[in-house]
């Protein structure tokens, strides 16, 4: 989205990321800036290419007036701020229980076999790092993998590949199901509320 | 069984648009502002008649929580928390409420928040959800272009807002005060009560948190009434329900049924049945993570609801059924929610933060065979230490789905570690 700048040793906020900023101050009574902590760290580490450095954290804490160990402290204590770099495209899969007990297994080999990484690992070419989730909350669409702002669910290990080879050739699948059923009703079908679901057309 | 007349969350499924005109046509925002002017204190009672109880897990009643906040003001403002943290393994039935149906919790909050007296209204919700949260802003703006919410909500000369507060990945900010530690700023560490969040919450006001759930019903049971909804399932066990169905089942999952279903019939009927068939089912999980397996003969006869479940040593939790048949190493799927907890503990009391991470390590030996007999017992021995001992629930969560397996499952340890013994003789 914005300026991309690898390891900078500056960060500061874009104009436009500074207009949303404000936006997010007036959700919180005006003593209560500490708030936007977590928004802000959020918008930051995506205009720094996906990571939270050091640079990015002294420029938040400067800019909400708090100390720097506060916010070092989110930072480090919630698992979607990336303490060191990461690749173009991070794909999380998830492999809790209810994901394990529908084949994640095989969706993890898939991502290793053809990304040529573990978990945690980073391309060479700094185009994909792999991360393993908990719980994604999306269980009954099992197994999960979370990329960019969306869901790719109910995957084995053919769909995972195919869903890995369409970001290396530069597109991305639709995301949601990849099985061809509708959401998180059954596969079948919708078992309940027949007649609201065949009313065409309005969806999102 | 729950006819479609009867369900609440029509678009469950998201076959029609979650925008605020298709919501109306569903019957969402219909006759709000004479709810409101029937008062604040109806609004309680109706809530406190329809039986409902807290859809977060815990099964607190909804209504008498709302009664706790302070009816006179010390100055303080007062605010509604929703939690739409939605971490619980199994569970994945508010994000269904939030991309699809919004307008049911934009205007639960409404009404929830009057009968509290809240300024505000602040819907946490897990960072992972992105496209969730989004969908949800979209609405919230149109509530507030439509008078719904805001200044003047609903026209009634109230103001009432709205805010998303997106989280950043930390099962633990589902527990009410780690969850208001993190919209403060903070990292989500949970709070000892008390005080209450009703007499000290956010930003040291009086603070009602509920699941997205508990309010997302609240407009609906206030249209038809409390009797409507206490009629449905049973005494102290009343209304619908989403249930989230995953695992071993031919097609999983989410529906809406009464309160009290069996939940054979609910697999049978909505989730196509165990895979392999019904004598294929090794044992369910029926609540969540956090909730004690059930073996298949329990599963054969038991109801789905907070008191039937307690009963079996279970409990509903959130409602998220986790189905495994036969084919599945129980050991290993315990051991993997044991490494869960164990990832998740926030570290503040030592009980937990130690007790889970040794836990998590004996039942990956366990998962091998690779133990002592006698490790058995100090492993449960060591679950009753951390369980009830600590500042939150997630040690109690930790040693819960430990003790389950043990109370069902212990001669398959047992010959695990046998197995391993006599292989390890042989090599
Ligand atoms: C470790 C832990 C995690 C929790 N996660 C959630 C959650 O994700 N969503 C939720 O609504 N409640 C969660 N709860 C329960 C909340 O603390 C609280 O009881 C609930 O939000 C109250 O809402 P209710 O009365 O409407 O159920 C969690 C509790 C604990 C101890
Ligand atoms: S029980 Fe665990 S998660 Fe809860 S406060 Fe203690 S250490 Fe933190
Ligand atoms: S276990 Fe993977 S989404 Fe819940």
């Amino acid at each position: 989205m914005n300026i991309r700048v690898r390891n900078a040793e500056n960060f500061e906020f874009t104009p436009e990321n500074l207009e949303w900023v404000e936006g997010q101050l007036a959700k919180y009574p005006k003593d209560r800036a500490q708030s936007a902590v977590m928004p802000l760290l959020t918008r930051a580490q995506e205009q720094n290419n996906g990571w939270v450095s050091r640079a990015v954290m002294e420029y938040v804490a400067d800019f909400l007036g708090m100390p720097y160990i506060r916010v070092q402290e989110v930072a480090t204590f919630y698992s979607m701020y990336n303490l060191k770099p990461v690749g173009r495209h991070v794909i999380e899969v998830c492999t809790t229980t209810p994901c394990w007990l529908r084949g994640s297994d095989d969706v993890v080999a898939a991502c290793k076999a053809e990304l040529g990484i573990e978990f945690g690992e980073t391309t060479g070419d700094g185009e994909f790092t792999l991360l393993e989730v908990e719980c994604a909350g999306a269980c009954v669409n099992a197994p999960v993998i979370a990329y960019r702002k969306e869901y790719y669910e109910d995957l084995d290990a053919a769909s995972t590949r195919k869903f890995i080879r369409a970001i290396k050739s530069g597109g991305q699948l639709a995301s949601g199901p990849q099985n061809g059923r509708h959401k998180s009703a059954a596969l079948s079908g919708p078992t309940t509320l027949k007649e609201f679901c065949a009313v065409a057309g309005g969806q999102d | 069984m729950l006819a479609d007349k009867d369900r609440i969350f029509t678009n469950l499924y998201g076959y029609q648009s979650f925008g605020l005109a298709a919501a109306k046509l569903r019957g969402d925002w219909d006759g709000t502002k004479e709810i409101l002017e029937k008062g604040a204190d109806w609004i309680v009672g109706e809530m406190k008649a329809s039986g409902l109880r807290g859809r977060g897990g815990a099964g607190f009643p909804t209504g008498l929580k709302w009664s706790f906040m302070p009816k006179e003001s010390d100055g303080r403002p007062q605010y509604l928390v929703v939690n739409a943290d939605e971490g619980e393994p199994g569970t994945c039935k508010d994000r269904e409420i939030i991309r699809h149906d919004p307008h049911k919790l934009i205007e639960g909050c409404l009404v929830a928040g009057f009968a509290m007296r809240a300024c505000a209204a602040y819907i946490y919700i897990r960072g992972e959800f992105v496209h969730e949260a989004d969908v949800l802003e979209t609405a919230i703006q149109e509530a507030y272009a439509a008078g719904l919410i805001g200044d003047n909500a609903c026209g009634i000369g109230y103001k009432f807002d709205i805010y998303v507060h997106r989280g950043a990945g930390a099962y633990i900010c589902g527990e009410e005060t780690a969850l208001i530690e993190s919209i403060e700023g903070k990292k989500g560490q949970p709070r000892m009560k008390p005080p209450f969040p009703a007499n000290v919450g956010l930003y040291g006001c009086p603070t009602t948190v509920n699941n997205v759930e508990s309010i997302a019903v609240a407009p609906t049971i206030l249209r038809r009434g409390g009797a409507w909804f206490a009629g449905l399932g049973r005494q102290n066990n009343t209304g619908t329900k989403l249930f989230c169905i995953s695992g071993h089942v031919n097609n999983p999952c989410n529906v809406e049924e009464e309160m009290g279903v069996s939940l054979k019939e609910l697999i049978d009927t909505h989730a196509g049945g165990v895979r392999g068939g019904w004598d294929n089912l090794l044992a369910i999980i029926p609540g969540g993570s956090s909730v004690h397996l059930l073996p298949k003969n329990i599963c054969d006869t038991v109801c789905m609801d907070y008191d039937a479940l307690k009963a079996e040593g279970s409990g509903l939790g959130t409602a998220a059924v986790i189905v495994m048949d036969k084919s599945t190493d129980i050991i290993r799927a315990i051991a993997r929610l044991s490494e869960f907890y164990y990832h998740e503990s926030c570290g503040q009391c030592t009980p937990c933060r130690e007790g889970t991470g040794w836990m998590s390590r004996v039942m990956q030996r366990l998962v091998t065979g690779d133990a002592e007999i006698a490790e058995i017992d100090m492993l449960l021995d060591v679950t009753k230490k951390v369980e009830g001992h600590t500042i939150c629930a997630l040690g109690d969560a930790a040693a819960w789905p430990i003790q389950g397996l043990l109370r069902h499952f212990r001669p398959e340890v047992e010959r695990r570690i046998l197995d391993h013994k006599k292989s390890r003789n042989a090599a």
